[in-house]
């Protein structure tokens, strides 16, 4: 019975073609989108990650409560002492301190009066010390635009825009005025090594990035840091380890009280992130629940109208002593043959403009002009393992809703009007 | 063997319902069909013999009164019921033969069998036997929409023939036959009847299919007016 299904389901294209069309189109968008979604959201996730966020983050329990400010007065201290430590204990990451500060960057004159002024946004981290993956995290050797990279203390990096901003050249002078973990003021000269563009209009617009080393200097925080960062080895966030790795850290450390204490935080408990990571983990729910319910109302419609075209197809069947159920139930095997296939047919057309996508990107930078988020100026998709059977759940379940709906129509018919339908 | 009783139908009245009131198609009719009879329900439009025939095919309930087919009580009978004696015992011809287009004359004649779960071997055995029968060996892998209107009642004869049912019901079957179709159906219908001794049970206004047959039961408004037998 069910070879018979199968060849006239093949051979009638009216019968196969429409809901296989329906099918693909569906789970093709579905594989496409959330590839796309993954792939923008791992980007943001894994931007932020970098530059600010890390996977997890330790700071003092004073600086997380108060981290908008940035309140360098509550700093980590004997920092290289707590990075062996969290290097010993969770080995599975890598651990970075940086600072971050903010100030004004002064661009003086030959006769050291101020020629441009702007306001910065500092990161300090290790660019000098041999094997620092800093440097790699960054991108900053495919950002540089001009100059070089620092290479010795006293060197430091300014994006791009603000450099053109300050009309200051590689080579030329700068001084940074700000204010050191203490609370008093501090003027602190650096020469401009070079400078980069990171293609995102948050960091480009203002930052200024130095060795560590240089900023401790400058900021009075000897061995201290606003935060260390720790990155997985593997280069990607995984949320449960994350979480699970700052409560082990959390429930081991001091008193809450303590403003020094230090505090580790996933970067899905760190602000907006949280609801970025999760956004990101229901995304493929989300998706295929939106796909299974429009294309359950396409293919019910393409169910109809199928059923009325084979109205005297089922009405012989059932004069012939084929039961009621077993019609029904053989047109959801027909069904599923076709959510089947539209589903193959529909996963690979979507792996395939994943795949374009993933390669190939698609430039938003246009759209982030005077952005304040950091967010990818170009969209990746990413193609996950699920991307390859997520498809199947809409594909599947569309159309054997479709069929349960539009087939209950069999049971409604009379038999006793066969004869005179089958007449007409 | 026309002695042995086929359908037996005793008081049979069948009831629509019609607006507030009811519409009577068949107003008491008593009849019996013997094994290998070729019966004919003879009558204008409206007269009843459309409804008879769904009665008898198990397609439709009395209203009152009974009716027997094949030893099975129709009223009696639940939907699986009714659709198993169809499955096993009964033939249907129709007007506009309605054969699966996409299917081969092969498949549409093998579709009944694959309902009863016969075995390939010998599914492939009786369809070329049915085909055999109505001579379209060399249509075998031909589809419906290539077919003349003959050649496609052929194959819905061999479609209803070919599980050897005890009883087959047609219902105006050479209405959209030309003559000489009519009477090639016809002669191959009265040849199966007897020699597979299946009962027959027309449902026919047109002459051409009265003159076959051995038995004419006449109808009007539902009753059995006249039943005539045709001695050769």
């Amino acid at each position: 019975m069910i070879k018979f299904l199968l060849k006239g389901l093949l051979r009638d294209k009216s019968r196969s073609r429409m809901p296989v069309l329906v099918v693909t189109i569906g789970v093709a968008l579905t594989v496409l989108m959330h590839a796309y979604i993954t792939g923008f959201m791992g980007d943001l996730i894994e931007l932020n990650a970098r530059f600010s966020y890390g996977h997890l983050k330790v700071t003092t329990r004073g600086y997380a409560d108060n981290i908008q400010q940035m309140p360098n007065d509550l700093a980590l201290l004997n920092v290289n002492s707590l990075t062996a430590d969290l290097k010993k204990q969770f080995t599975g990451l890598e651990w970075s301190p940086r600072i971050q500060f903010g100030g004004l960057v002064d661009v003086p004159d030959t006769n050291g009066e101020t020629r441009s002024q702007g306001p910065a946004a500092g990161i300090g981290l290790d660019l000098l010390t041999p094997g620092s993956k800093e440097i790699k995290r960054l991108k900053l050797e495919k950002s540089l635009v001009r100059g070089h990279l620092p290479g010795k203390q006293g060197e430091v990096l300014l994006s791009e825009a603000f450099s053109r901003k300050l009309s200051v050249d590689p080579g030329g002078k700068i001084t940074f005025i700000g204010s050191t973990a203490a609370g008093s003021m501090t003027i602190y000269n650096f020469t401009l090594a070079g400078t980069v563009s990171m293609g995102h209009e948050a960091l480009d617009r203002g930052t200024i990035i130095a060795d560590i080393e240089d900023v401790r200097l400058a900021l009075d925080m000897d061995d201290a840091a606003s935060e260390i960062l720790g990155f997985f080895n593997g280069g990607f966030y995984i949320d449960d380890t994350a979480v699970s790795d700052a409560q082990i850290f959390n429930s081991a450390n001091g008193p809450k009280s303590d403003d020094f204490t230090p505090v580790m935080k996933s970067l899905s408990q760190q602000g907006a992130m949280g609801t970025y990571v999760n956004l990101t983990k229901s995304w493929s729910k989300y998706i295929s629940l939106i796909f299974i319910l429009a294309m359950s109302l396409v293919l019910w419609n393409a169910g109809l109208l199928g059923g009325l075209r084979r109205y005297g197809e089922v009405g012989i069947r059932l004069a012939m002593g084929e039961n009621k159920d077993h019609v029904y139930r053989t047109m959801i095997y027909e069904s599923m043959m076709i959510g089947i296939a539209g589903s193959v047919i529909g996963t690979a057309f979507g792996l395939l403009f994943a795949w374009l996508i993933q390669k190939y990107g698609i430039d938003i930078s246009g759209l982030m002009k005077g952005s304040s988020i950091m967010m990818p100026t170009e969209i990746k998709a990413k193609i996950s393992p699920v991307d390859f059977y997520l498809g199947f759940f809409p594909g599947l379940f569309s159309t054997m809703i479709g069929t349960l709906l539009s087939g209950i129509g069999i049971y409604k018919r009379q038999t006793a009007r066969l004869f005179k339908e089958l007449e007409v | 063997m026309e002695n042995s009783t086929i359908i037996r139908i005793e008081k049979l009245v069948k009831k629509f319902p019609m607006g507030k009131g009811e519409f009577t198609a068949l107003n008491g009719i008593d009849l019996t069909v013997g094994r290998g009879e070729f019966a004919g329900l003879i009558g204008p439009s409206g007269s009843g013999k459309t409804t008879l025939l769904n009665v008898v095919g198990s397609l439709d309930v009395p209203s009152s009164g009974s009716v027997t087919v094949l030893d099975h009580s129709i009223g009696e009978l639940s939907a699986k019921e009714a659709a198993l004696l169809r499955k096993q015992n009964l033939g249907f011809i129709f007007q506009s033969y309605n054969l699966f287009a996409v299917h081969t004359v092969y498949e549409n004649i093998e579709f009944p069998l694959l309902l009863l779960k016969y075995g390939p071997a010998e599914r492939k055995k009786m369809v070329l036997e049915a085909i055999e029968w109505l001579g379209l060996t060399d249509k075998i892998r031909s589809k419906p929409p290539q077919l003349s209107g003959g050649e496609c009642q052929r194959v819905a004869i061999a479609r209803a023939m070919v599980k050897k049912p005890s009883l087959v019901l047609a219902d105006e079957p050479t209405a959209n036959l030309d003559a000489a179709n009519s009477h090639n159906i016809l002669k191959t219908m009265e040849v199966l009847n007897r020699e597979l001794k299946t009962t027959f049970l027309f449902a026919t206004h047109d002459e051409k299919v009265i003159s076959y047959l051995r038995r004419k039961i006449f109808l009007a408004d539902g009753k059995v007016i006249n039943d005539e037998r045709v001695t050769s």
